[in-house]
C-alpha cells in the first residue's frame, strides 16, 4: 500500500473519530447548563478548553456564551476541529484514499458529509441542539458499520482502526485531566465523594454513565470513575481499551508486513505499563502528571507509525 | 431520432415502443434518483474558475443515444485507420520525419509547434505505441456522415462517466435491457489493464505493476482518475508519493519504495518531469524522462503526443492517414481553414459570423468563437485577437449536427450530441469500447457540448445487429 493511502486512512477516522467526540462533549456540556442554574460559563468554558479550542475560541469571542461555544465546536470554518472541519477533512482523505474503500465505506462518509453540510449551514439554535447531535453520532456509527461490515481485515484495516484508537485515547484522556479540574472548587476536593451530577458529566462524555451504572460500584467517586475511564479493559473508550487495540493492530501489521518497527515496541510498552498501574498509584503520582505523561507518549506513537509506515516523503 | 420524413430511425424503433409505454411521472421519478446516486457515489468534476471546493454534477439524460451495428463497424474501421496512422505519424515525426521531407506536411508545422517535445527525438516507446489511449470527438450530420473533430491523443478523459452511465441505466431500467441487445461496455477497465500492461518495457519482471498518475483530489477528473485506478487494480497515485531510485521509477510504499512498470499519467506533458519540462512543476517526478529514455518505464499517453491532435495537424489528417496506412480515409474531416495561411485568415475574417473558430491548443471549449451565436461586439472582439495572432487559430464551417431526443418535462426534445469513442492501443492491437461517451448540448439549438460550459451526456448504445 502507498504510505500516503496509509497516512489517508489514518486522517479519516481520526477526524471522524474527533467528529464523534466532539458531539459527546457538547451534549455532556448541554446537560451542565440543563441541570446547573448558576455559573454556566464555567462549565461551557470547560467543554471548549475540553475540546483543545479554548484558546483560539478567545481569540474571537469575549467570555463563554454556550450559543457562541456550540456555534464554534459544531461548524466555525476557523476552528480546524469543528464537526464540520473534521467531516470535510475526513470527506477529503476518503477521497485520496478512496481506491482502498469498499464502496459502502465511501458511500456513508460522503452522506456524513453532505448531510452535515445542511444540517450546520445555519447556527443551531438550542432547542434542536439534540437532535443535531443525534445525527452527528448516528453518521459516524454509519460509518464504522459499513467499516465493520465490509472491509477486507487487511493492512488497510488496521490503519483505519489505528487512527481511531490513537485519536480516542487522546480524547479520552483530554477528558479526565480537563473535567477533573475545571469541576473540582479545590484540589483539596481530590478523591472525595463528590456531586454526582459532576461524574456524570465526565462519564456522559464518552458514553459511559450507563455502563458505570452496571458495575455496581458503591459510589460515585474521582477513584471509581477515574479507575473505570483509565483501567477498566471492557470499556471501549478507556485509555487501556484504546491501547490495546492501537497495539493489537500494529501487531497485525508486523504479522502482515514480517517486519517489526520501534512503534510496536512502544506501544506494547505503554500497555504493559497500564496493566501494572492500579487506581492508587496514578492517584499518587497525581492523576494530571500521570495523564499528562500519556498524551505526550500516545502522541509520540502516533507519530512513530506515521514515521514507521511512510506516509510522508 | 428521427430521419428526413419524420419517421422513427430504426435503431430507435423498439426503445420508442418501449418509452411510449411508460408513465412520464415515473421517468421524472427515475430522472431524479439517477442525479442522487451520482451526488452519493461522487461522480462530480471541479469547474476551473469556481470555488476551488466547488464540485458539480455532469447533468444526465436517462434516454439513450443508439447506435446500429452497422453503423458502428463503420465507425470503429474509421477510428482504427486513424488511430494506427496517428501512432505512425508520431513514430515518424520523432525519428526519420518521412512525411517531411515527402514535402506533404510544412516543416513550420512541427518546428514552430508547442506540442512536440525534442527531448522525444530519436527515440521509440515500448512497442512503439505513443498513444495508448485516444479519444475520437465525432458528430454526425446525416445518415451516413461521420465527421472528425477532434482526435483527443493526450490524456482524453470522460471514459468513466460511459461507465457509470450504462451502470445507472442498467439500475434504473434492467427490463429494457432484456428486451433489447445492447453491446457490453464494462471490460473497458479489464482492457485497460491488459493494454496497458502489454506496453510494459522489456526491463519489467513478472507481471506488470501500473499506476494511475493523478494531480490530486482538487483536479477537475480526480473522480475518474480514482475510479479507473479502482477499476483496474491499480495504485492511484501522485507526484510526492515517487521517486527515481537506482534508474527506476519507483512510489513509496508502507513497506519501503516499490517499483512501477507502467505509469497510466493523467498530468500533462509539460508538469511531467521539473528537470526536463515546467521546473517548477509539483505534479511530476524529477528525472523521470531520464528512466523513460532508459527504457525503464512505460509512461501513457507518451510525451510528446499532443503534436497529434493540434488543430493546426488535423487539417492534414486526411493526407496522414493516405500516407502511413495506403488507404483512403473513412471518417471525414471538418473543412478546415488555417489562419496562418494570408487567404484563409482573409477568407475567415469576411465568414466570421458563420464559422466556429478555435484556439490551435486550445480545449474543453475555452476561448473558442460561435460564430452564429456571438454578437457583434464578440466577432469584433475576436477579429482583433485573429489578426494579432492568425497562427494560434483554425476555424470551421458550422456543421448541421444531428440531433437526438433528451427527456424534458413536456417530454421528448430534440438536442445536439457529439461522440467520443475510446481506442485502446498496444502490439497485440487496437481495441474500441462499443458506444463512448455521449455528450449533449442541453440548452435548445446550442452546439456546444463541454460539460464545463453546461453541457450533459447520457447513455451510448451500439446494439448487437
Amino acid at each position: 500500500m502507498l504510505g500516503k493511502t496509509a497516512g489517508g486512512l489514518y486522517w479519516m477516522f481520526r477526524n471522524l473519530e474527533r467528529a464523534e467526540n466532539t458531539a459527546r462533549l457538547i451534549e455532556a456540556g448541554f446537560r451542565i447548563a440543563l441541570t446547573r442554574s448558576q455559573d454556566q460559563a464555567t462549565g461551557w468554558k470547560s467543554v471548549a478548553t475540553t475540546a483543545g479550542a479554548a484558546g483560539s475560541f478567545s481569540q474571537k469571542y469575549q467570555g463563554f456564551e454556550s450559543a457562541d461555544v456550540i456555534n464554534y465546536l459544531l461548524r466555525d470554518p476557523d476552528n480546524a476541529s469543528s464537526v464540520l472541519s473534521v467531516v470535510k477533512s475526513a470527506r477529503d482523505n476518503a477521497r485520496l484514499v478512496r481506491t482502498a474503500l469498499t464502496t459502502e465505506v465511501w458511500s456513508a462518509v460522503n452522506d456524513n458529509w453532505m448531510t452535515m453540510k445542511d444540517l450546520l449551514a445555519e447556527p443551531v439554535v438550542e432547542t434542536e441542539l439534540p437532535k443535531v447531535l443525534d445525527i452527528i453520532r448516528q453518521q459516524s456509527a454509519l460509518v464504522r458499520g459499513a467499516l465493520h461490515g465490509t472491509m477486507l481485515r487487511n493492512d488497510i484495516y488496521d490503519f483505519a482502526r489505528l487512527g481511531t484508537f490513537i485519536e480516542r485515547a487522546d480524547n479520552t484522556a483530554r477528558i479526565i485531566d480537563v473535567k477533573y479540574y475545571t469541576l473540582l472548587p479545590s484540589t483539596s476536593f481530590v478523591g472525595s465523594s463528590l456531586d454526582n451530577v459532576q461524574w456524570e458529566t465526565i462519564l456522559r462524555s464518552v458514553s459511559a454513565h450507563r455502563a458505570f451504572r452496571w458495575l455496581d460500584e458503591d459510589d460515585m467517586t474521582a477513584t471509581s470513575v477515574a479507575r473505570f475511564l483509565i483501567l477498566d479493559r471492557r470499556l471501549p473508550r478507556s485509555l487501556i481499551f484504546s491501547l490495546e487495540q492501537t497495539c493489537s493492530n500494529l501487531e497485525h501489521l508486523c504479522a502482515e508486513y514480517g517486519e517489526r518497527h520501534s512503534c510496536q515496541d512502544h506501544a506494547s510498552q505503554m500497555v504493559q505499563g497500564l496493566k501494572n498501574r492500579d487506581i492508587a498509584s496514578i492517584f499518587e503520582e497525581g492523576l494530571h502528571e500521570f495523564i499528562t505523561g500519556f498524551i505526550r507518549d500516545n502522541n509520540a506513537l502516533g507519530q512513530m507509525i506515521e514515521q514507521d509506515y511512510k506516509f510522508y516523503g | 431520432m428521427r430521419d428526413a420524413a419524420d419517421t422513427v430511425r430504426a435503431p430507435y424503433a423498439s426503445y420508442r415502443t418501449w418509452f411510449d409505454q411508460q408513465d412520464a411521472e415515473r421517468l421524472r421519478a427515475k430522472h431524479e434518483e439517477a442525479e442522487a446516486f451520482f451526488r452519493r457515489t461522487g461522480i462530480t468534476f471541479n469547474v476551473y474558475g469556481e470555488d476551488a471546493a466547488q464540485e458539480r454534477l455532469i447533468p444526465f439524460d436517462l434516454v439513450p443515444r443508439i447506435i446500429s451495428g452497422r453503423e458502428w463497424k463503420k465507425l470503429s474501421r474509421g477510428i482504427e485507420q486513424r488511430v494506427t496512422a496517428i501512432n505512425a505519424f508520431l513514430h515518424d515525426i520523432y525519428n526519420r520525419q518521412e512525411i517531411l521531407r515527402s514535402g506533404r506536411m510544412p516543416r513550420e508545422l512541427i518546428a514552430n509547434n508547442e506540442a512536440f517535445l525534442p527531448q522525444m527525438i530519436g527515440m521509440s516507446p515500448p512497442g512503439n505505441v505513443y498513444t495508448h489511449i485516444v479519444g475520437t470527438d465525432i458528430v454526425r450530420t446525416g445518415e451516413d456522415d461521420f465527421f472528425v473533430l477532434e482526435d483527443n491523443a493526450r490524456t482524453p478523459s470522460g471514459v468513466s462517466y460511459m461507465l457509470e452511465n450504462r451502470e445507472t441505466m442498467l439500475q434504473m431500467f434492467p427490463e429494457l435491457f432484456a428486451k433489447i441487445k445492447v453491446q457490453p461496455v464494462s471490460d473497458y477497465p479489464k482492457n485497460l489493464r491488459r493494454s496497458l500492461a502489454a506496453c510494459a518495457p522489456p526491463s519489467c519482471v513478472g507481471k506488470p505493476r501500473v499506476a494511475v498518475l493523478t494531480p490530486g483530489i482538487y483536479n477537475s477528473a480526480y473522480f475518474e482518475h480514482s475510479f479507473l485506478a479502482d477499476q483496474m487494480g491499480a495504485q492511484l497515485v501522485e507526484g510526492h508519493d515517487l521517486r527515481v531510485v537506482d534508474g527506476f521509477l519507483k512510489m513509496r510504499t508502507t513497506r519501503g519504495y516499490e517499483r512501477i512498470d507502467v505509469l497510466y499519467r493523467r498530468v500533462d506533458d509539460e508538469y511531467l518531469d521539473p528537470l526536463s519540462f515546467n521546473p517548477d512543476s509539483m505534479l511530476g517526478v524529477p528525472g523521470i524522462m531520464d528512466v523513460y529514455r532508459a527504457g525503464n518505464i512505460t509512461i501513457a499517453n507518451a510525451p510528446g503526443t499532443g503534436v497529434a491532435d493540434d488543430k493546426a495537424i488535423y487539417s492534414y489528417m486526411p493526407e496522414l492517414v493516405e500516407f502511413y496506412t495506403g488507404e483512403k480515409a473513412i471518417l471525414k474531416n471538418v473543412d478546415t481553414w488555417r489562419c496562418s495561411e494570408p487567404d484563409s485568415l482573409a477568407y475567415v475574417l469576411d465568414n466570421l459570423a458563420d464559422l466556429v473558430v478555435k484556439e490551435v491548443h486550445g480545449s474543453g471549449g475555452y476561448g473558442m468563437l460561435v460564430g452564429p451565436a456571438a454578437s457583434k461586439k464578440e466577432l469584433e472582439d475576436f477579429a482583433v485577437k485573429l489578426r494579432v495572432r492568425p497562427g494560434n487559430y483554425i476555424a470551421q464551417p458550422t456543421l448541421s449536427l444531428s440531433t437526438v431526443p433528451i427527456f424534458v418535462d413536456q417530454g421528448l426534445a430534440p438536442r445536439h450530441v457529439d461522440l467520443r469513442p475510446f481506442a485502446l492501443v498496444s502490439p497485440k492491437g487496437i481495441d474500441i469500447t462499443p458506444g463512448g461517451l455521449t455528450r449533449v448540448a442541453l440548452k435548445e439549438g446550442s452546439l456546444v457540448v463541454n460539460s464545463s460550459q453546461g453541457g450533459g451526456t447520457k447513455d451510448t448504445w451500439v446494439l448487437e445487429d
